[in-house]
């Protein structure tokens, strides 16, 4: 079977600046897909090439196995729901979401069924003959959905919807786009900024930056196995310790660095001499004992809730987050003094510095 | 009022309503109450003025009413001026569009001033311009003959020839409303109505002209009223047979030596092509407030 979408060493030059460069991957139907990066990473302009709007400058993006070259927004396969959701605020609710269908030619009738259809899929019976202005933003948003839906693509493309919402209102639109994606088994790729929107959201991640493709994997792949310094540091939060790798076997690695030897997995093949850099977790440093210690003077507590967020600083002013879960929460070091922190090797992760 | 009076002061705030009172009387109601006093009454030689045939009455509308040759010149103005608004239309809303979403701000801007330049000539010398391109053996003439397009030179002088001058007199009367109508679209609706599948026409006329219907009215409603009034146009490159109302009015008043009649003419006028503004701006659900914008 032919994947949903496919790119291959698809690039996109701008005049002067290469805005993406041999960026490959392929979506499988019915998966949640994001693309991650900061803005500028060429993201939006990987998802305009895929809807259409714009032409790649090398490589091909396929779709259902069919190569896309040539073809506009309009005799592609793809919806797109935009940044600011671009209803039509003229017309009606219900002409908004049927507008592809009226596009198409199909009759008023069916259009009138399919509106009726498609605002119960919503949760907005009753609500089509309003402007969209007189909508929340929860419930623009969803007309957006409805409206991509309802042309019946085989590729949903989101570009940062949630991006304007507040933010109990955008965890709740997570959970309803999650939960519509799985209902409607429509590919969706979704692009987004925001590491903890992606993570929560998706089946798999691509994630870019400075135009380049940095890795692509499952949310907690991502997380535990970063292959690229980039990744390990965008997402989720991090300690690195920059040193040399001094000694390498059975996939582990050790770094000698400033502030004592530590060990950890090798995330890719490493020399002994490699400038590299070891990248542990917050929730992986514990204050028990374990494989790799470290001392630190403890700046502040932040108190986060389900858990505290302990900031400290090691002797050579290298800055440490550590979680404290918050069971653990009355063994948890003073703001003002020094602290020993623990990791087991197999939770940190060596990387060469680029 | 009491607003402006805590704004600006005691003072200067009279001074203001003083001046707004001053510009409606002077510029607008007196001269209009001056033409519908004549309008009203007679001619009648000098010593019978104030006399007892100085009376109100209807006559001189009643007039054109009942001159045949008149009342056709009246009603052909009126079409023949929504003609002008229409092709002005047709020949400013493509170039619009693409100033207003497609062309970068140099471009716009080079666009502009090249459309402005000519509007920086008196009118009657553009339109002048335009009487020796169309002349019968113009440039215009002689570029069709030599391109073989035509094997006789045309008159262009009559209806052809005003319309050409005047949508060429009012352009930017047109483009300038609808420019800025458009240019107020976001960019991602159209692409969101085109990744819909919609086709370009589709997309003007249920995303981008419904947006740009105040700018569209605007532009059709001071097309119309200009080509209406307009005199140097049909003067200068019409024929015997496409004579405007305007030059008729004229007429009276210089040549006919009627100022009576001829203000009621011009009253005529002026009272339809407000009904037909009105009537247009109703239909187009835009409010006079929003023209003035």
């Amino acid at each position: 079977m032919s994947h949903s979408v496919e790119l291959q060493d698809i690039g996109m030059t701008f005049g002067a600046t290469r805005a993406v460069r041999d960026v490959s991957f392929a979506v499988e139907g019915g998966e949640f897909f994001s693309i991650l990066g900061p803005s500028g990473c060429g993201k939006t302009t990987i998802l305009r090439m895929i809807a259409g709007f714009l032409e790649p400058t090398e490589g091909r993006v396929l779709i259902g196995g069919r190569d896309m070259g040539g073809l506009g927004p309009n005799q592609r396969p793809t919806a797109m729901i935009f940044q600011t959701l671009a209803l039509f605020p003229l017309m009606s609710v219900a002409e908004n979401i049927v507008f592809g269908l009226e596009a198409r030619g199909i009759s008023r009738a069916e259009r009138a069924k399919m509106a009726d259809e498609l605002l119960k899929l919503i949760a907005l019976e009753g609500y089509g003959d309003r402007k969209p202005g007189e909508l929340s933003g929860g419930q623009r948003q969803r007309v957006a959905i409805a409206r991509a839906l309802a042309v019946e693509p085989q590729v949903l493309l989101l570009d940062e919807p949630l991006s304007a919402l507040d933010l109990k209102l955008r965890q709740h639109m997570r959970a309803e786009l999650r939960a519509l994606q799985r209902r409607t088994g429509v590919t969706f790729i979704y692009i987004t900024h925001d590491q903890s929107e992606a993570l929560a959201m998706s089946d798999r991640i691509a994630v870019m930056s400075a135009g380049v493709l940095q890795q692509v994997g499952a949310p907690r792949d991502l997380y535990d196995n970063p292959q690229t310094p980039f990744v390990a540091r965008f997402v989720g939060e991090t300690n690195a310790i920059a040193g040399k790798v001094t000694e390498v076997a059975e996939g582990f690695a050790v770094v000698e660095a400033d502030i004592g030897r530590l060990r950890g997995r090798a995330g890719q093949r490493l020399s002994v001499g490699d400038a590299a850099t070891l990248y542990v977790r917050p929730e992986a440093l514990t204050s028990g004992t374990a494989d790799n210690k470290l001392q630190a003077t403890v700046e502040r507590i932040d108190f986060e809730g389900a858990f505290a967020l302990a900031h400290g600083r090691f002797a050579d002013g290298s800055a440490l987050v550590a979680s404290i879960p918050g069971a653990e929460m009355e063994h948890a070091p003073e703001a003002g003094g020094e602290a020993m922190f623990g990791f087991s090797a197999d939770r940190a992760v060596v990387l060469v510095d680029v | 009022m009491s607003e402006l009076y805590g704004r600006f002061g005691g003072g200067l705030a009279t001074i203001f309503v003083a001046l707004v009172l001053l510009w409606l009387t002077g510029m607008v109601l007196a001269p209009n109450i001056m033409m519908i006093d004549y309008a009203l009454r007679p001619n009648l030689p000098p010593a019978q003025i104030g006399g007892p045939d100085d009376v109100y009455s209807f006559d001189n509308m009643l007039y054109l009413a009942n001159e045949g040759v008149h009342r056709a010149i009246f009603f052909k103005t009126i079409w023949a001026s929504a003609l002008v608004a229409f092709i002005t239309f047709v020949v400013c809303y493509p170039l619009a569009f693409w100033l207003a979403q497609h062309a970068t701000p140099a471009q716009t801007g080079l666009a502009i001033l090249a459309l402005t330049i000519p509007f920086w000539i008196n009118e009657v010398l553009r339109t002048l311009a335009w009487y020796i391109l169309l002349a019968f053996r113009g440039p215009l003439n002689a570029v069709l003959l030599s391109l073989g397009i035509i094997d006789d030179p045309i008159r262009w002088y009559g209806n052809g020839g005003v319309l050409a001058g005047m949508v060429y007199a009012y352009i930017l009367f047109m483009l300038f409303p609808i420019y800025n109508s458009i240019e107020s679209l976001e960019k991602a609706q159209i692409e969101a109505a085109r990744d819909l599948g919609a086709s370009s026409w589709r997309i003007h006329w249920r995303v981008v002209i419904p947006h740009a219907k105040a700018g569209i009215a605007t532009g059709c409603v001071f097309t119309f009223m200009l080509a209406a009034g307009s005199y140097v146009a049909p003067a200068l490159l019409g024929a015997p047979g496409s004579r405007w109302f305007t030059e008729i009015i004229y007429n009276w008043f210089f040549e006919g030596g009627d100022w009576n009649r001829g203000a009621a003419y011009a009253l005529v006028l002026l009272v339809l092509c407000l009904a037909v503004v009105l009537i247009t701006l109703k239909l187009a659900r835009v409010n006079l407030a929003d023209v003035a914008k």
